[in-house]
């Protein structure tokens, strides 16, 4: 991947970005923290690329790392599937 | 169970993919080939795995990134409505293990390390995920975001060492050690503000602490053009940790000094800069992946940023380095206070017997007493006596955006009821009666009327403009502005001091009785 070809994904998903989280209700602006701190989490495919690598400090720090991602990404869609759960119409 | 089943799910759709995986290698030797020949186009099999050629190529990879970008997009679109949510962030979920289990299927990877931080990290965010109070959310996502800030530093540190070193690669380095560490330390003290840990200091720690962090600021840009000189050599690690220092050392000096009521706003902040972070490590390992999710997120935290200041009518600026207190000429809370009623449950209960229309206003006050389910059970009970009651939540009440709805949600309290600032505002003189509970600067009047004072133009929940407003407050001490607030003593208010979640389940036990 060139630098300008991640450039221009990079703005184009901003934009998609702002187009699409603006019209998140302020109702749902709690389960959407939450699940963007899983999304955030989407480091753990760089983080596994680090901890798959076979030299001593680049598993430390890959095991570090995927730990931490993963953290975000399996608490993060749980805890807000459990919040989302609650949101009902009588 | 649900919420097991769909980690299951993409390993349907995953085994076709990794047989299409197999068949790669296992095409490329040719029909003509000799019993030797295919011996050694074997090998040659084995040899280009031990090299690191995994279980897709490439381009399939590619694509199924491309594939869990689109899932987070339409994953985030059904958070748009409550009904779609469940659905959607199931999606993103699903788009998430799709993307990991394609790149442990990219090959050449020593399990071990990748194993261990799974089971760890999912052992612990499976508990944390299950066990948070709902009243404590804004500190997990404080945490979270830290944790996602940290692993961004550790995936550039690693990517140092095995990556290619080039000078957008180096830019992109220390941009992510930098973000990252930001993230890091910034949202271990939100989270400990938020905790109420006592030794946290509030306000500047150090003299001059605008000049020091823009030293800081500037002496890691200076090390980021020293990575940039020296990648691939020793030196250019060197200066990658020096930047995490002085990052981290960042971090900390530019929350200590912001407020428990802007936390929604930090957090919002952090938020996005987790999201930033990724996305930066993204241009680091030349993963499109992570530069569309870290970009949703860097774009989510910074509109839930905007929401918040425009909440408060203060700019980013002003709740990072601004100061917040009362002006010289705040009026003196005992002159304002001085037509202050005070009413007992029964008293209320009087009120609400004749209210056909009620609206409750929830504080972070609510929160911290726990009172959302007795809540929930004041507002059956005036139900099904036939008054209606909505609940109008202001977009900065509680410690995150947000947070009142997810405490009322817990509490069953149907979304419908729960209204927007904007949207009840306009009909709040139908009402009959307004119950504050918990909450001070979001329903002062000051704001419309004062152009002085620190809320000046803030917009509010004008509960003043209901037939009666009844205050559940445990006293008259002033809010996180530090200004008296005259609605407390308005001819149509009447004070209930007392205990939130006590004072809610005495006024019930006084509408049954009465």
């Amino acid at each position: 991947m060139t630098l300008i070809t991640g450039i221009t994904i990079f703005v184009l998903a901003i934009f998609i970005g702002f187009e699409i989280i603006t019209k998140v209700p302020p109702t749902l602006h709690t389960p959407l923290m939450s699940g963007s701190n899983a999304i955030s989490g989407i480091t753990l495919v760089g983080a596994v690329l680090a901890a798959g690598h076979p030299t001593w400090q680049t598993q430390l720090l890959g095991f570090l790392a995927v730990m931490f991602a993963t953290i975000n990404v399996i608490g993060g869609y749980m805890v807000t599937h459990r919040m989302l759960s609650m949101f009902k119409r009588k | 169970m649900l919420k097991f089943a769909y980690i299951l799910l993409p390993l349907l759709f995953v085994s076709p993919l990794t047989a299409l995986g197999d068949e790669t290698p296992a095409a490329s030797p040719t029909p003509t080939v000799t019993a030797l020949d295919a011996e050694g186009a074997a090998d040659q099999v084995v040899d280009a795995d031990a090299d690191g050629k995994g279980i897709f190529s490439p381009n399939v990879i590619d694509l199924v990134y491309l594939i869990a970008a689109v899932m987070f997009i339409r994953g985030i679109k059904g958070l748009t409505h409550p009904r779609t949510a469940v659905r959607g962030n199931l999606l993103a979920a699903v788009g998430m293990l799709v993307a990991v289990v394609v790149t442990l299927g990219s090959g050449g990877l020593s399990p071990w390390a990748i194993i261990a931080g799974l089971v760890v990290g999912g052992g612990y965010g499976a508990y944390k995920a299950v066990k948070v109070e709902m009243t404590e959310m804004p500190e997990m996502v404080a945490l979270f975001n830290g944790f996602g800030g940290v692993a961004s530093v550790f995936v550039a540190g690693a990517a140092m060492i095995y990556e290619p070193a080039t000078l957008p690669g180096s830019i992109a380095t220390a941009a992510s050690g930098l973000i990252g560490a930001v993230t890091l330390t910034g949202s271990l003290i939100a989270y400990a503000k938020l905790q109420g840990i006592k030794w946290v200091p509030d306000g500047a720690i150090v003299p001059a602490q605008k000049l020091v962090n823009a030293v800081l600021l500037v002496a890691a840009i200076a090390l980021a053009w020293w990575l940039a000189q020296s990648a691939g050599t020793s030196s250019g690690y060197v200066a990658y940790w020096l930047i995490v220092i002085v990052a981290s050392l960042l971090g900390i000096l530019l929350t200590t000094p912001i407020g428990g009521a802007d936390m929604p706003v930090v957090i919002a902040l952090l938020n996005s800069y987790s999201g930033l972070a990724a996305c930066a490590t993204g241009f680091v390992i030349s993963n499109s992946v992570l530069i569309i999710a870290g970009s949703l997120v860097g774009a989510s935290g910074i509109i839930l940023c905007q929401i918040m200041c425009k909440a408060m009518n203060r700019s980013l600026w002003n709740v990072a380095f601004g100061t917040m207190g009362p002006s010289a000429d705040t009026p003196d809370a005992d002159e304002v206070y001085k037509t202050v009623k005070s009413s007992s449950p029964e008293e209320v209960a009087i009120l609400f017997d004749s209210a056909q229309k009620a609206v409750i206003v929830p504080g972070y006050g609510m929160a911290v007493s726990q009172a959302q389910h007795a809540v929930r059970d004041l507002a059956n009970l005036l139900e099904s006596r036939g008054c209606r009651v909505d609940f109008a939540v202001h977009p900065v009440a509680g410690r995150m955006p947000g947070h009142m709805n997810v405490l009322l949600a817990e509490a069953n309290i149907d979304y419908d009821r729960l209204r927007e600032m904007d949207d009840i505002n306009p009909e709040l003189e139908q009402y009959d009666v307004a119950l504050v509970i918990g909450a001070n600067d979001v329903v002062n009047p000051v704001a419309r009327t004062d152009p002085n004072s620190p809320i000046a133009g803030m917009p509010i929940i004008d509960v003043d403009k209901c037939r009666t407003v009844v205050i559940v407050k445990r006293s008259l001490s002033p809010g996180f502005a530090g200004i008296p607030n005259p609605l407390f003593a308005a001819e149509n208010a009447l004070m209930m001091f007392g205990d939130g979640k006590k004072a809610i389940l005495e006024l019930i036990a006084a509408i049954k009785e009465g």
